[in-house]
């Protein structure tokens, strides 16, 4: 009995061929290359978003501009004033939104505006920034979030 | 002819045996910063912008839904004190009437929920509140969407094709209205118009 085994498994090759090591290798790497979206912005406030529960995906990443509204971080761990950035840098002037996102949409007439605004701004600023989105006619948004835990209810 | 012969006696190939280094060396750097995470949210559709002279629509006061947020949290549902908690069910009844209350409304798609806050209220409990809303409104979809497709409405939303009509939502449209906030409070930004 043990001899047959013996035979058989000495018959077969031990090793594994790695001729094909390289092309599947390459699988994976062009799959991230594609999914990949390297961190363009560098946040200048503070975002903590907050969660909630009836929450959607966004499918269409292309569409998407951000917008970052949050205390102004400062050295080391602290914040200062809430401020609102726009790509790579802070808004000053509020009226100056609707002539940035007037010239976004021009190019991109369905975007949609991801707000990504810290859980302890002020809401009147978050309306502010809506009138200035309103007046630029960008009326599509989505209020990023985090997913909650399901709680019992 | 000599020279000829040393030519073709050597092999013109590329060695391929570090090829699989170089691809996991790539493939390691975008693992490092690829961010697969989609972005996540609460859609929502702003008002357009006010003409200065369009009167605004007329609304029905029981279609009408009025939620109202102070800057402590505190709020108010037509008229009524409530827990953040008891806005989803509020909702849901407001919505799915079909006229049979007095005070809620008529059909779910004359139903609008107007949701408006102090300025003051920290955008976290905003977010919570929407969400309850939100969720009322998922709630009331899910449950049509069992009733005439057996199946949740994400489910259902997935079977669509790309002509199909989404019975669901003709039936009972979102609508949230993010009223017109107070002019002049604050004054932090220059009022529109």
């Amino acid at each position: 009995m043990s001899v047959h085994f013996k035979k058989k498994s000495a018959n077969t090759k031990q090793d594994i061929p790695t001729a094909s090591l390289p092309d599947i290798i390459f699988m994976l790497l062009i799959f991230f290359m594609v999914t990949t979206v390297l961190r363009e912005t560098e946040l200048l406030v503070r975002t903590t978003l907050p969660q909630a529960e009836a929450i959607e995906k966004i499918e269409q990443k292309r569409l998407v501009s951000y917008m970052y509204i949050g205390p102004e971080k400062l050295e080391g761990t602290q914040v200062g004033e809430p401020a609102v950035q726009i790509d790579d840098a802070i808004v000053d002037d509020l009226t100056e939104i609707r002539n940035i996102m007037y010239r976004k949409v021009l190019e991109e007439p369905r975007m949609i505006i991801s707000m990504r605004v810290d859980r302890e701004v002020e809401t009147g600023l978050l309306y502010d920034v809506q009138q200035e989105l309103r007046e630029a006619e960008t009326l599509r948004i989505n209020y990023s979030t985090t997913r909650e835990a399901p709680s019992g209810g | 002819m000599p020279l000829l012969q040393r030519r073709t006696s050597r092999e013109a190939e590329i060695p391929t045996a570090s090829m699989a280094d170089i691809a996991f060396l790539l493939l390691i750097f975008f693992l490092v910063t690829t961010t697969i995470n989609v972005d996540s949210g609460i859609y929502m559709q702003l008002p357009p912008k006010l003409e200065e002279d369009t009167p605004p629509p007329e609304i029905r006061q029981r279609n009408l839904l009025a939620v109202l947020v102070n800057s402590t949290g505190d709020v108010l549902v037509d008229g009524e004190f409530m827990q953040i908690s008891q806005i989803r069910g509020e909702v849901v009844r407001h919505v799915t009437n079909e006229g049979r209350l007095p005070n809620y409304s008529e059909n779910p798609d004359l139903a609008i929920v107007s949701f408006k806050t102090e300025r003051g209220l920290p955008y976290g409990r905003y977010i919570e509140v929407l969400d309850e809303i939100k969720s009322a409104y998922i709630e009331i979809r899910d449950d049509y969407s069992r009733q005439v497709a057996g199946v949740d409405y994400t489910t259902y939303k997935g079977q669509l094709g790309e002509d199909d009509e989404d019975a669901v939502a003709t039936k009972y449209p979102i609508k949230i209205s993010l009223a017109e906030p107070d002019p002049g409070v604050g004054g932090a930004a220059a009022p529109a118009g």
